[in-house]
């Protein structure tokens, strides 16, 4: 059985406690992306600076729960410094660790993901490799209801992203 | 309804709801989201059970025996219903999906034959979305003005302005009891007030009706809804209840089979009130349920059922406040009697969904969440919150297991 601790892992507590860049930058320079869970109310808001295709700066906005946030802190820490091509792979990466497969949450979620990552998608195992501390977020998978929750500030960001891009 | 003393509503009423025989996470359910959904007495369960193995025939067609049994017990359960909220007739009684589509109806057939650009309606800042929808929907294709009755710190109205907000107003809609506070609010002085300026009410009587003895005609409503899965009934079933004259002058909300009584090339006529309102096969099945729910609060007694919510919500506020203390707020009226079994609460900083999941681990059910008043969250400052609602199987066991799940939250977020 799922049990909290493989939801509440010490460094996701450590983040929500303790968020990484947390604050706005101003807009302009920086961007502005903002995410909605319209199931819960939960908001972020994304303000990032760039400088030619690195995202320099970043912080992190907004209110909602501990896994929310906390996958937004851990977020921020690992972009920083990064190029949008690195961003969107990591973002592939950590979306595909968040994807499940309708079989592998069987019943109460008892036999899924056991940690060794078998009943994840087979994309994750090289992205693993880069996930680093975001590799505790893996346990979310076990609680489908709060997948929208860890993926809120990654859907924020890409969306940024691709408005920025876009936006020449 | 029940007159003189009322019996006390003890455990054999929970070991009528199957449901609660179960248990999640090794733990024995602890149900306490009844404002969400009600569970399901065996009553109901049986009464859909035998209506779809022995009855099921579609209704008001068909001479055949099992057909004729359909449509009689359907019109029984309305009959019931009527008598349930001491209706003056059965057929003021219309049955809907759900209290959404009821109130959709109201907005579609009343207001969209009523209101237009000059007019004004009047809400409060403390409905449910499906009292305000749809008649933003309406109020931008006709483009009438929409008053808010704002609430007071403790969660009540705030009827300083009632009668300049109401001047000049045509409609009242507002909740009896509020899905998120537990609110009762003075329906009887809004009846009044909203006559006396030449406006109807429009009451959302989803949390009431399965709560508290009701009487449309002491209530002073024009219009209200509600939904039998809150009240022990089945889901996909709700209820509009209008005065006579109302409904009759009403056009039609959806068109199809039932709701005509001719159709040419040319157009239709349509049928008598409530088969007007009645389009396409109706639930049957789950209308039956329904009838079954109303016989089964009957049988309870709606004196009982309130006496025993009230009894609970003060144990639940007593206990909650002496054990957390400081850590926890309670939203809405302090006082039980002003309220109904509903507890919206913050616990610490503490996220609802936080609080939520980790009282699931113990087999606690709670709400976590906007509670579809958005509106009303951003009155409190809040995103969202935490409820716990009560219901007649709910005994101080169930509020002694939120109150104990409450201190795990604390030792895994506490700072």
């Amino acid at each position: 059985m799922a049990g909290l601790e493989d939801l509440y892992r010490e460094i996701i507590l450590d983040h929500y406690r303790n968020p990484r860049n947390r604050g706005e930058l101003e807009c302009p320079p920086a961007h502005r992306s903002e995410g909605f869970n319209p199931l819960c109310g939960d908001e972020v808001v994304l303000t990032f600076e760039m400088d030619g295709d690195v995202v320099t700066d970043l912080r992190v906005g907004g209110y909602g729960c501990s896994i929310s946030q906390a996958s937004a802190s851990m977020m921020s820490a690992a972009v920083i410094g990064k190029t949008i091509d690195e961003i969107r792979d990591l973002t592939r990466s950590f979306k595909a660790m968040m994807s499940i497969h309708e079989e592998s949450i069987g019943g109460d979620g008892s036999e899924a993901l056991d940690g060794s990552g078998t009943g994840d998608s087979g994309s994750s195992t090289d992205g693993a490799l880069r996930l680093g501390d975001l590799e505790a977020l893996r346990g979310v998978v076990k609680f489908p209801v709060r997948i929208k929750c860890a993926t809120l500030g990654w859907n924020a960001l890409a969306t940024g992203i691709d408005e920025t891009v876009a936006a020449g | 309804m029940s007159a003189g003393a009322s019996p006390e509503i003890d455990g054999a009423v929970k070991a009528q709801f199957p449901l609660l025989e179960r248990s999640v996470h090794g733990r024995p359910i602890v149900y306490l989201d009844s404002a969400a959904s009600s569970q399901k007495p065996t009553a109901v369960l049986d009464a859909m059970d035998d209506y779809y193995r022995t009855i099921n025939a579609n209704v008001h067609r068909g001479a055949y025996e099992i057909a004729a049994a359909a449509t009689e017990q359907m019109e029984q359960a309305r009959t019931d219903v009527a008598r349930f909220i001491s209706a003056p007739s059965a057929d003021e009684i219309v049955f809907t999906k759900n209290a959404t589509e009821a109130m959709n109806l109201v907005a579609r057939s009343w207001g969209g034959s009523n209101l237009g650009p000059a007019d004004a309606i009047v809400l409060t800042e403390m409905e449910h979305h499906a009292n305000i929808v749809p008649w933003h929907i309406l109020a931008a294709e006709r483009g009438f003005e929409i008053r808010w009755i704002p609430i007071t710190h403790d969660g009540c109205l705030d009827l300083t302005d009632l009668d300049r907000l109401l001047d000049g107003a045509k409609l009242l809609s507002v909740t009896a009891m509020s899905n998120v506070l537990g609110t009762l609010n003075p329906i009887g002085r809004l009846a009044a007030a909203a006559h006396e300026a030449g406006a109807l009410l429009s009451v959302d009587a989803s949390q009431y009706v399965p709560h508290l003895p009701t009487d449309v005609g002491e209530l002073g409503a024009d219009f209200m809804v509600f939904t039998g899965h809150k009240m022990c009934g089945p889901t996909g079933v709700g209820v509009l209840w209008a005065r006579m004259e109302l409904l009759d002058a009403m056009p039609p909300f959806l068109g199809g089979g039932e709701m005509i009584l001719d159709v040419t090339k040319e157009g239709f006529r349509p049928n008598t009130v409530p088969h007007k309102f009645e389009a396409g096969t109706p639930p049957i099945a789950e209308i039956v349920g329904l009838g079954a729910a109303v016989r089964f609060l009957e049988g309870l007694g709606m004196d009982a059922v309130r006496a025993h919510d009230v009894s609970l919500t003060g144990y639940a506020l007593r206990t909650l406040t002496d054990r957390h203390g400081d850590d926890i707020t309670v939203h809405g009226p302090s006082e039980p009697a002003q309220r109904g079994g509903v507890l919206s609460f913050v616990y610490r900083d503490v996220h609802p969904h936080d609080i939520s999941q980790v009282l699931d681990q113990s087999g606690v059910c709670v709400r976590a969440g906007h509670h579809c008043a958005k509106p009303l969250m951003r009155c409190l400052g809040v995103s969202a919150t935490t409820r716990a609602s009560l219901y007649v199987y709910n005994d101080t066991s169930d509020i002694d297991s939120l109150t104990e799940a409450l201190d795990e939250v604390g030792a895994l977020f506490g700072h």
